[in-house]
């Protein structure tokens, strides 16, 4: 597998599915996509680049353990549950802020916290499988 | 920009309007906060030192969670937290009423008693594999089961616990334990399978998986629906949850492998979870499909209980014993639940409770002996009263609490049962139960006379005095079976309350749906 055609192509392979993951994570609220299916997609990216340069690349460039990726993504899902508990509206209530940067409307939720959560979990549980999938396929 | 993200209709009506006092916060931090804590203790993975410490910490706080939560559903009755705001049937309840709040909170105790025990059963390399957080998100599963006021979510939260008990179950990587692990991990997939497949059809036929939906529904639909089907689906699914004949064997084919501790916790909460299920499901939901399954759950509960009881007596393996004691008490319960009324569920009730504090005190007992004698099977451990008195004096208290002698635990949920057998009609119910008890009995004396009181080799095994990380768990269980025992008005009432709530669930709808609501 570890061709040259491949090992050029799969960074820039890599940093376009990242990119592209993050895009379908945020547009996930009013559109198909989301956590879920954004972190498969991270996932796939980590994958396809471990392939091509070894896991160990990989664990450096992603510099956490795949598992605590993991405990921060259900962390944060937790936390933008609890955060209803300070604006006293039941669990998990969806809450909107609109900061303004630089003249542009930027919406931001507990929703899309908790859908990053899920994108978190995602990459660290199934990342942590794939990774250790590939180390041990002795290629 | 901003207005494109607004809703575009008027969604109050849809909406729970009031905001929720910190008591009805209660409802859900349960599992909030187990979540929150195993997230952490994922993060902090590489800190073995810190891990116990954490998770006995916020075991502690769940236990706290737990109790305020029982005192707020005595003193106010039911309550109810929706998930985002939307009213049910819409969005999703977290219910609590006393059986749920009672179970939560026994629940809580025993995994901070397996918490402590911990301490000195999970070596560095279980740390590293995840015992904690597995322990924590376990107990998030096991109180999201007890709280939810949704069936579907009840499913999601038994999901959750299963994940994290193939965790612990596994834990050491030893050939004896991937074989247990491959049985448990077998039936409980095909039950759950079944719970979601019925749970899928009950939601073809109501159009709704909110708990008091359902109850209030089924009145109507008892002529035109086959409610008896997913009562008998939902009995069976539950039933392998929870161990009973015919679909026991796996228990004892699993539950000795892992380690003590990881036993002591599922002996304690997992099977129980499962007839926590049942109780809700046929005594609250469909009352009256229960009552024409009376019959075969009774008679499921009595050959439970005696397979159970002669598993034990043929078995020499300490922990393999204990499963099939485990087995023995889910039919005594599942005989309470057939009884009904409120001296059965009642009875049923207090038994799962009991239950769950006695047989994890067992397991730590178990784990003990083991230890001390260096041998698994009660052929070769001998000499233990001679090592250490009141180790074998404790494990004597939870032997007679579990055979249901005064003045221990075992002994009022067993006086419910027989009674309320008898008040029926019922006599070889009530006669499988006195059996049950007397060779329930014999069972822990051939355990206590062969492995405790026999003369024997006092160098086997460890040699050093127990620690109290060791020793208190057990003590605080056989003293908790001691207190129950003696004094056991407040638990009886809070029990006859939480059944009365179940048969009768008025304040639980009204607790989901104030006012009536709209059907």
């Amino acid at each position: 597998m570890r061709s040259v055609i491949f090992r050029t192509v799969a960074p820039f392979l890599t940093g376009l599915m990242v990119l592209f993951s993050i895009f379908v994570l945020l547009r996930g609220h009013n559109a198909p996509g989301g956590g879920f299916i954004g972190g498969l997609i991270a996932v796939s990216a980590l994958a396809i680049y471990g392939i091509a340069h070894g896991v160990e690349t990989v664990r450096r460039a992603i510099f956490f353990h795949p598992m605590a990726i993991a405990g921060a993504g259900l962390f944060a899902a937790t936390i933008a549950g609890l955060v209803s508990l300070v604006a006293r509206v039941p669990f998990m209530t969806g809450l909107w802020i609109y900061p303004s940067v630089l003249g542009t409307e930027i919406p931001l939720s507990t929703v899309m916290l908790f859908d990053t959560g899920v994108y978190l979990v995602v990459i660290g549980a199934i990342g942590s499988v794939a990774l250790s999938l590939e180390e041990r396929g002795g290629s | 920009m901003a207005a494109s993200f607004s809703p575009p209709a008027d969604l109050s009506a849809a909406l729970v309007l009031a905001s929720p006092t910190m008591a009805e916060w209660l409802v859900i931090l349960p599992v909030a906060w187990c979540l929150g804590v195993g997230a952490l203790l994922v993060m902090l993975r590489r800190s073995l030192g810190l891990q116990p410490g954490i998770a006995i910490a916020g075991l502690a706080g769940l236990v706290l969670i737990d109790g305020l939560l029982l005192t707020h559903v005595a003193a106010n009755g039911p309550a109810t937290m929706v998930m985002g705001r939307w009213l049910p049937p819409f969005g999703i309840a977290f219910t609590v009423d006393m059986t749920g709040a009672l179970f939560a909170l026994v629940a809580a105790t025993v995994a901070l008693a397996a918490g402590i025990f911990s301490l000195v059963d999970i070596n560095d390399s279980g740390r590293r594999y995840g015992f904690y957080p597995l322990l924590m998100v376990l107990m998030a599963g096991v109180s999201g089961a007890f709280l939810t006021g949704d069936i579907f979510n009840l499913y999601v939260w038994f999901e959750v616990l299963l994940i994290s008990s193939f965790g612990l179950l596994v834990l050491g990587s030893e050939r004896e334990q991937i074989d247990g692990t491959v049985k448990y991990g077998f039936l409980n997939l095909v039950a759950t399978t079944l719970f979601l497949v019925t749970t899928g059809y009950l939601y073809a036929v109501f159009g709704t998986l909110n708990m008091a939906d359902i109850a209030r529904k089924a009145e109507n639909l008892r002529d035109s629906a086959p409610l008896m089907t997913l009562v008998g689906l939902y009995v069976l699914a539950f039933a392998m949850k929870a161990a009973a004949f015919p679909v026991n064997f796996w228990l004892p084919a699993s539950y000795h492998t892992p380690r003590v501790v990881v036993s002591a916790l599922f002996a304690g909460l997992l099977t129980k979870v499962g007839i926590y299920a049942l109780i809700r499901v046929t005594v609250m939901l469909f009352p009256v499909e229960r009552e024409e399954l009376s019959f075969v759950l009774a008679l499921a509960g009595a050959v439970t209980m005696l397979v159970g009881v002669f598993g034990a007596l043929a078995q020499t393996d300490f922990r393999r014993i204990l499963g099939y004691l485990i087995v023995s008490g889910i039919g005594s319960i599942i005989a309470g639940i057939a009884i009904g009324g409120p001296g059965g569920t009642g009875g049923a009730i207090f038994y799962a409770l009991h239950s769950m504090l006695v047989m994890t005190g067992l397991y730590f007992a178990s784990g003990i002996a083991i230890r001390l004698g260096a041998s698994t099977s009660i052929a070769t451990l001998a000499g233990l009263y001679r090592r250490h008195a009141g180790f074998a004096a404790l494990t004597l208290m939870l032997c007679f609490a579990v055979s249901g002698l005064p003045p221990f635990s075992g002994f009022w949920p067993k006086v419910m049962l027989v009674k309320a057998a008898l008040d029926i009609g019922a006599w070889w119910l009530a006669a499988a139960l006195l059996l049950t008890g007397f060779l329930t009995m014999i069972v822990t004396g051939r355990l206590f006379l062969l492995a405790y009181w026999r003369e024997g080799a006092d160098t086997a095994g460890e040699t050093a005095p127990l620690s109290a990380a060791t020793l208190g768990p057990l003590a605080a269980l056989a003293l908790a079976a001691l207190l129950i025992g003696l004094y056991p008005e407040p638990l009886l009432a809070a029990i006859q309350s939480a059944a009365a709530g179940l048969a009768e669930p008025s304040a639980y709808l009204n607790s989901v749906f104030p006012a009536g609501g709209s059907q």
